[in-house]
């Protein structure tokens, strides 16, 4: 703190010793040897401190800065507008001009990105589903702009190869559609989503009863069953008592129109019954779905998320790229 | 100059310290307050409902914020990515808001509705199972740990407090009425908070385990609520323009 020399400290008074550059000091001193310079800032330091405050003046002129009352400064009309074309609800377009504000900006850049792509979407659109898997040159853009849309609207589900995850969604590579595998049949259940259900049964038949159901559904697709228990299944499934026929067909596989499962296949999406080894676990996975039903499978509709082109081109996508389509 | 004085004079130093930050804050802030103009007029907007807010309450608990961010910028890889920008009329009832360019997740401002409860759940407890690329860590309590919703009349009272429109009385149960409609008014009315939580819970069975209300249902309400609210085909494209 204090700016007297320290006569006490042994030495004499001392002179500034750092002035060799002919720079002078603070004058003040600490602890008797310790003195400020007062170099001047450097010249380019100046100079870059000097631009930035011209700079934004300059800012001031091009873009939206200072707020005024209720409202803010757009800038000198006129010398940094943009134009943009927009869509109105009713479905006309308008061409505006406006100060520069990022939000026309986008509207300009998202333009830009549909003018590129126009084409190749005006051809997916008029084009019948089943010739466009005839056009190579369209389907090169089918399978990069699908796999695009694919990755991120589908992929969390069905997983990124469309492969799907056991217990979760269904596989859509194979050649087993729940809902249908026909291009209208696809699009449908993207647009809509869809909704499994199957009723829990344990109110309804016995305990017994759902063994030999068990033992039925298993014996259908080849897996290990106690096959007395599974013929009186058999006809269980058939009657108006368990009424499993209703849904599942009464040749058991499965109905398009409902989603219900085709239990002949060796497909399964709710019980991983690859997985398990031991006949007993397979039996009791089965009879938890039976007793307890499935109110899961929802696939949300994606009808507000995706314009009806994107959505053409990813039922292209799922039916070709990923292949199985019928 | 002469700093001197100024250095060597604490009382000066602070005056003049405290004027300069002063002059800062009166340019940069105080105008925010008088521009109206800036938050969109926009219908649908509503605060939450007494689940969501709770879900809200444990998303920020959670930590979910560190990775994810709820504000989609007007850019166009932004747009493709996570649908229409974000509006600042979007998060007006939000205290404190989500906003943030600090993503490792991805944004969160329009995820409402994309995937089901069901989808949700299973991420939450275990991501990888679902996402294998995902670095996100697994929550699995949350659909193990009961909803304390308590408290949650009071949690309504603190958002009143700082001007979200929960009413408490009769006339202000009519203003939201007038304002949100019945359907939504009913669910912004605190005495009424935990029966509206409790039946929320129940006939949306966000968890997808029907006999319990946890906290994954509360969390999973938010979720699927987020973005949703305001219908965009009902305004032309650049009706938002105006308010830039």
């Amino acid at each position: 703190m204090s700016q007297e020399n320290t006569k006490g400290s042994g030495t004499a008074e001392q002179k500034p010793t750092f002035s060799q550059g002919g720079v002078p000091t603070t004058g003040h001193s600490w602890d008797g040897d310790i003195r400020e310079l007062t170099n001047p800032l450097p010249r380019w330091w100046v100079w870059a401190f000097y631009i930035t405050a011209i700079f934004t003046v300059v800012y001031w002129l091009f873009y939206p800065a200072w707020p005024v009352g209720s409202t803010f400064t757009k800038g000198v009309p006129g010398l940094n507008s943009i134009t943009y074309t927009a869509t109105q609800v009713d479905g006309t377009e308008v061409e505006k001009t406006t100060h520069w504000n990022m939000r026309s900006k986008f509207m300009v850049e998202m333009n830009e990105l549909h003018a590129a792509q126009k084409q190749w979407f005006d051809k997916v659109a008029a084009t019948p589903y089943d010739q466009i898997a005839q056009d190579a040159e369209l389907m090169q853009f089918v399978t990069s702009a699908g796999k695009t849309l694919f990755s991120d609207n589908c992929a969390p589900c069905h997983q990124a190869g469309g492969q799907g995850v056991i217990g979760f969604a269904p596989n859509l590579t194979d050649d087993h559609w729940q809902y249908g595998g026909a291009y209208e049949q696809i699009e449908a259940t993207i647009v809509h989503g869809r909704r499994g259900y199957m009723p829990a049964f344990k109110e309804i038949v016995s305990d017994e009863e759902i063994g030999q159901l068990a033992n039925y559904v298993l014996s259908l697709s080849g897996e290990p069953h106690d096959a007395g228990s599974a013929s009186s299944g058999a006809k269980l499934f058939q009657t108006n008592t368990a009424g499993c026929y209703a849904c599942h067909g009464a040749d058991a596989k499965g109905i398009e129109g409902i989603g219900s499962a085709n239990l002949t296949d060796k497909i399964w999406l709710w019980a991983n019954i690859p997985e398990l080894n031991t006949p007993e676990e397979k039996l009791k996975v089965v009879k938890t779905i039976i007793s307890g039903g499935l109110n899961r499978g929802v696939m949300p509709p994606w009808e507000d998320r995706l314009k009806p082109d994107q959505i053409k081109l990813l039922t292209v996508y799922v039916h070709q790229g990923l292949g199985g389509g019928k | 100059m002469k700093h001197d004085k100024i250095e060597r004079n604490l009382g000066i130093l602070l005056v003049l310290t405290m004027v300069a930050i002063s002059a800062g804050g009166l340019v940069e802030i105080v105008p925010l307050f008088f521009i109206k103009e800036t938050v969109e007029k926009v219908e649908g907007v509503r605060p939450y409902k007494p689940l969501e807010l709770r879900g809200r309450d444990i998303y920020i608990r959670e930590g979910c914020y560190l990775c994810h961010s709820q504000m989609i910028r007007p850019f166009r890889d932004e747009a493709l990515r996570y649908g229409h920008y974000s509006l600042a009329a979007e998060s007006k009832y939000d205290h404190p808001f989500q906003w943030g360019s600090k993503r490792t997740g991805p944004d969160l401002a329009r995820v409402g509705g994309k995937y089901s409860n069901d989808w949700q759940t299973q991420h939450l407890i275990a991501p990888r199972s679902l996402v294998p690329q995902s670095v996100m860590p697994n929550y699995p309590w949350l659909a193990k740990n009961d909803l304390d919703y308590s408290d949650i009349g009071l949690r309504l009272r603190a958002l009143r407090k700082t001007g979200v429109p929960y009413s408490e009385t009769q006339a202000e149960y009519d203003r939201n009425v007038e304002e949100f409609g019945a359907d939504v008014a009913k669910y912004l009315h605190i005495p009424d908070a935990e029966k509206n939580l409790i039946s929320q819970a129940q006939q949306g069975n966000y968890d997808t385990n029907p006999d319990k209300l946890t906290e994954m249902d509360a969390l999973v309400a938010y979720l699927q609520m987020l973005g949703t609210l305001v219908d965009f085909k009902k305004y032309d494209d650049d009706y938002f323009v105006k308010f830039r």
